[in-house]
């Protein structure tokens, strides 16, 4: 029999406390008031004096209303019913279905060891050529979409899951529109997907508290299926919500804030959500893909800044299209090497001549006489928006190399891409013999 | 075999308290004994004994920074205080081995506790059976002071020295010493007295990471170049053996690629690579690849002459802060050697931070960006163990500390870029233009300094450093009056600043000959690049200019990609030569 405490004796925030002895720091409580029960967790031991965050909020909470002590740490389902499921924040059912609180496993558990991890080998395919080509996105990467308010971040992040090759679809949205719900939900019914996807999905509606939980309870549950062999790909939308919450909860808690209002270990909670991100030697993996959005598109901004330095790169994407400059995927080395012998090179030329493109674009703009070099930069920079930005391109990545090729054959003379001889020598689509004769 | 720390000394466990509270990583203690600031404590939580250090003492309250997650502590629960500052174990058979920020050996952590760490697991760091063939090198009767070398084992391909421990103080007399032959680390190998008292030497000490070693005679200032391979830095920002020198700059402009080609190309004897707060994945990089890399100079595994700590974002940040100090602390036992050491840490921002978190939770009154007040001097405290050291007996000894600093938003403004570059002797600036425009290794060519002497001659520098800046103002300027608006002569100088800067400064890393360039190698194709740069050349207009230096790039770049000394070497140079010859007019070269 747990024992039932009556006493609140303080309400601050989301935040309630208690006097209560022998209590596990980070352990579970139910809190009841006449709006109903919620869970709330231990954040703070201070002599008697027990600190809870209460994931429902404390709104309606009188000094009376019951707490009761669970004495276990959070925890979540790993049943193989989950799939298809749709939950809350907290772990409650969003779809009519039942609970499930079978084979119940710890929320926020530790990191593997790195000595277990492993050097991620393959390539996930996506048929978007500005990622596949440019920035290939590879299993266990964490990679993020920075955007900004209005960009089809959502809809980017839901075709690439559709398109990748994967076992299981995990999502965790977080401060979602309810619209933005519907659109990933319905989007994973149509393509047959949602039979293999588990959903934990915080609105904009839902209180504060159970969007922390959402990217724990989200991991917790790939880690479970990744260690038993799944390749999961988990879809985190939006983690700027996320850390706003963040910042909520500990000026709440009185915590000195280290920038724009932001929590000092903002890169800590940060890493230790993403570093969930793993390839296991003999099981499977954790790949995460997550959405970033850039107040002000700032990118200077804690949220996307502190993101960055823990993510293997990242999607920049702007006025719809996926942008050269800013995009990075870390991890593309690994891969890009054994996919076909131009690929390295082409995408670094690709990228350099786009640059002195835009350079080019910016000299027009100011009315400079254009150069000989000048129009040739102009007409490959708007073939290459064409032929490669555009996110209506679908294509594997063989036949956008292919057509890398052809487009700088179409713009330049060999000499002038700066390629090593020998790979001109093979790739360049020339009926006579590539190399410049003087 | 005792394999936690735990059993080493059990009277040292008689000091108990009690939780008090419990806030984040942080624990209050009410005791009632005397406890020592910075000393090591034990939570007693169920089964697990969790490792914390005293940070803090007011009245009969201790707060402990807690190196494990707090999930489950309860008030009351039992603390046992050790008595000891936080310590490693100093000893043959350090390399190649894979450490956490309180030196324990992952791999072995792996094999007890599987794939996913275990809390309140703490392995003992070296192999305690493994033997070392053991040979004095002092007799019966030698007076020794402390850091003097007693006796030897051979680690790898170094005399690693069995010394007499550093915090000896006055002189010691041999009273006996053990016979060559196999010895484990924890046997007797000599006897030593200072007439007082009398005491052994093992194979292993230990020493508290947050004090510097200090039993050598002298410092010295830095002044040979450690050669790193990489041509922007070796020539235009040296970094000199003992010196110290820090690589700020935003995400994604390649301070982990350029971290990683500095631990592998660097002409030293032991790297330390301390991956503090970093992604696990890199780390995994180094780990999975080192022993499949030969080392050039030894022709052994790279794994051989390095050290990984190993600390990554995802692990307790309270680790992340003891895992620098570890770092070093190993760096400088090898110096006590007379070895050249590099320490790379990566990244000290990221330590910085789990500075910050902890004052923080201590409520101490913060300083700018919410970092505790006294950031300044603990960096200065850690940069300053780097060094160029005689020890006793003459020979010398360096370590090197290359510090990567992330700075929040790729301001350099900012405290710990700020307090990085008061005390570092070398600025390897990395710039997010230069990595957008992949220009790699990003670090700015006109930004970055070093107060290093240079493999490169002063007047070579010079000029090319002259045509660096100039092409950079010519490169301002035709921005507001056009391509058409410039001089050709302008033009041709930018031209030519631009090819030194793709075929010298960029560096591709990744390939087996560009990415690592000797010093002698170097010394050659700068003074190559220099005749380009002086050349004067009769172009007819601009685009004339542009094709030349076009094609004079490409074979650059090609005689980049060929290996030193080969018949492609020499042929990709005959191509430069007839193509500087050839070129629109005939080039003066101007021999110095």
């Amino acid at each position: 029999m747990r024992k039932v405490y009556h006493r609140i004796i303080q309400i601050s925030g989301n935040v309630i406390t208690v006097e209560s002895a022998d209590i596990p720091y980070a352990s579970l409580a139910e809190v009841t008031s006449s709006r109903g029960t919620s869970l709330a967790q231990v954040i703070r031991l201070e002599g008697p004096r027990v600190s809870l965050q209460v994931f429902a909020g404390s709104r309606g909470i009188s000094t009376d209303s019951q707490v009761r002590f669970l004495g276990r740490p959070m925890q979540v389902s790993s049943s193989d019913a989950l799939l298809g499921r749709i939950f809350t924040g907290s772990g409650a059912p969003r779809d009519r279905g039942p609970r499930i609180e079978d084979d119940l496993i710890e929320v926020g558990g530790p990191s593997v060891n790195p000595t277990r991890r492993i050097i991620p080998r393959r390539m996930i395919r996506t048929g978007v050529p500005m990622i596949d080509l440019f920035n290939s996105l590879v299993e266990s990467q964490k990679l993020p979409i920075f955007s900004v308010a209005g960009e089809p971040y959502n809809p980017l992040l839901a075709r690439i899951a559709m398109q990748a090759e994967v076992d299981m679809i995990l999502f965790g949205g977080m401060g979602l529109k309810y619209d933005d719900y519907l659109f990933f939900r319905n989007t994973l019914e149509e393509h047959g997907a949602l039979s293999r996807s588990v959903l934990f999905v915080h609105t904009a509606a839902d209180p504060v508290v159970e969007c922390l939980l959402v990217p724990d309870l989200t991991l917790a549950v790939a880690e479970h299926f990744a260690v038993n062999g799944k390749r999961v790909l988990v879809l985190l939308t939006d983690m700027t919500n996320f850390c706003d919450a963040l910042k909520e909860i500990s000026i709440t808690m009185e915590q000195i804030p280290s920038n724009r209002g932001y929590p000092g270990d903002l890169y800590s909670q940060l890493a230790a959500r993403y570093e969930k991100a793993v390839d296991f030697e003999t099981a499977g993996s954790i790949t995460i893909l997550s959405v970033t959005t850039m107040p002000g598109d700032d990118i200077t901004h804690p949220v996307p800044d502190n993101t960055g330095y823990i993510t293997e790169g990242q999607f920049y994407l702007r006025n719809g299209r996926i942008e050269p400059f800013g995009s990075l995927s870390r991890l593309k080395q690994l891969v890009n090497g054994s996919t076909r012998d131009d690929h390295r090179a082409l995408m670094d030329t690709m990228i350099r001549l786009y640059a002195d493109y835009r350079e080019s674009l910016e000299k027009q703009a100011m009315g400079f006489r254009m150069s000989a070099w000048d129009d040739k930069l102009l007409k490959y920079g708007a073939l290459f928006e064409e032929r490669m930005m555009d996110l209506d391109v679908n294509i594997p990545l063989e036949n956008a190399l292919d057509l890398g090729w052809k487009t700088l054959a179409e713009c330049f003379e060999p000499r002038e891409t700066g390629i090593k001889t020998d790979l001109l020598q093979e790739f360049w689509p020339h009926a006579e013999s590539p190399v410049d004769k003087e | 075999m005792a394999t936690t720390t735990q059993s080493r000394d059990p009277s040292a466990a008689r000091k108990t308290g009690s939780v008090s509270g419990v806030n984040g990583n942080m624990v209050t203690v009410a005791f009632d004994t005397a406890v020592t600031q910075n000393e090591v404590a034990y939570i007693c939580v169920g089964e697990a004994r969790l490792k914390s250090e005293v940070i803090r003492v007011r009245g009969n309250a201790a707060d402990l920074q807690v190196f494990e997650n707090t999930r489950d502590i309860r008030v009351g629960d039992r603390v046992e205080f050790t008595g000891d500052l936080l310590s490693v174990e100093l000893g043959p058979g350090l390399l190649g081995r894979v450490f956490d920020g309180l030196q324990n050996p992952l791999p072995r952590l792996a094999e007890q506790a599987g794939a996913f760490l275990q809390r309140g697991l703490y392995l003992y760091p070296l192999d305690q059976d493994t033997e070392w063939d053991f040979t004095p090198r002092v007799k019966t009767g030698a007076i020794l002071k402390a850091g003097d070398m007693v006796g030897t084992v051979p680690e790898g391909i170094f005399e690693h020295r069995i010394m007499v421990p550093f915090g000896w103080s006055e002189e010691w007399r041999v009273t006996w010493i053990a016979e060559a032959g196999p010895h484990k680390l924890s046997d007797a190998i000599a006897g030593l007295t200072n007439g007082v008292e009398e005491r052994t030497v093992t194979l292993v000490q230990r020493w508290p990471v947050k004090v510097p070693i200090t039993a050598y005679l002298e410092k010295r200032l830095p002044s040979e170049p450690l050669v790193t391979q990489q041509r922007i830095i070796d020539t235009f920002f040296p970094v000199a053996k003992g010196g110290t020198f820090c690589t700020p700059g935003p995400f994604g402009a390649g301070k982990t690629v350029l971290q990683h080609a500095l631990a592998r190309y660097s002409e030293v004897d032991v790297v330390v690579v301390a991956a503090c707060g970093e992604r696990a994945g890199e780390v995994v990089e180094i780990l999975r690849e080192y022993p499949h890399l030969e080392d050039p100079r030894t022709g052994r595994s790279l794994m051989d002459r390095t050290v990984i700590i190993c600390n990554t974002s995802s692990m307790p940040v309270a680790a992340r802060e003891a895992s620098i100090y570890t770092s070093v602390t190993i760096a400088e036992y090898y110096r006590q050697m007379g070895l050249n050491c590099l320490l790379l840490a990566d990244s000290t921002s990221r330590w910085a931070q789990a500075v910050r978190e902890m004052s923080g939770r201590l409520e101490e009154i913060p300083g700018e960006e919410a970092f505790p007040a006294y950031l300044e001097s603990l960096i200065a405290g850690f940069y300053e163990r780097a060094g160029l050291t005689v020890l006793n007996d003459g020979t010398r000894g360096s370590v090197t500390i290359g510090g990567a600093v992330s700075p929040a938003g790729g301001n350099f403004e900012e405290p710990v870029t700020q307090a990085t570059l008061k005390v570092v002797g070398c600025f390897l600036g990395l710039s997010r233009e230069r990595a957008n425009a992949r220009r790699f290794p990003s670090i700015h060519p006109l930004e970055s300094w070093s107060k290093y002497p240079s493999i490169a001659n002063a007047r070579d520098l010079a000029r090319a450093g002259a045509v660096l800046r100039r092409g950079n103002e010519v490169d301002q300027m035709m921005k507001v009056v056009g391509e058409e608006g410039t001089q050709l002569e302008d033009f041709t100088t930018y031209l030519k600043s631009e090819f030194l800067d793709a075929v010298y400064l960029q560096q591709n890393t990744f390939d087996e000959n560009d990415g690592a360039t000797s010093a002698e190698r170097q010394r050659y194709c700068f003074h190559k690049v220099i005749e380009v740069l002086e050349g004067a050349f009769d172009f007819k207009d601009k685009s004339e200019a542009r094709a030349f230096f076009q094609q004079l790039r490409q074979h650059f770049i090609d005689w980049n990609y060929t290996a030193w000394g080969s018949l492609e070497f020499e042929e990709a140079e005959h191509r430069i030569d007839a193509e500087l010859k050839r070129g629109a007019g005939a080039p003066v070269a101007a021999v110095a």
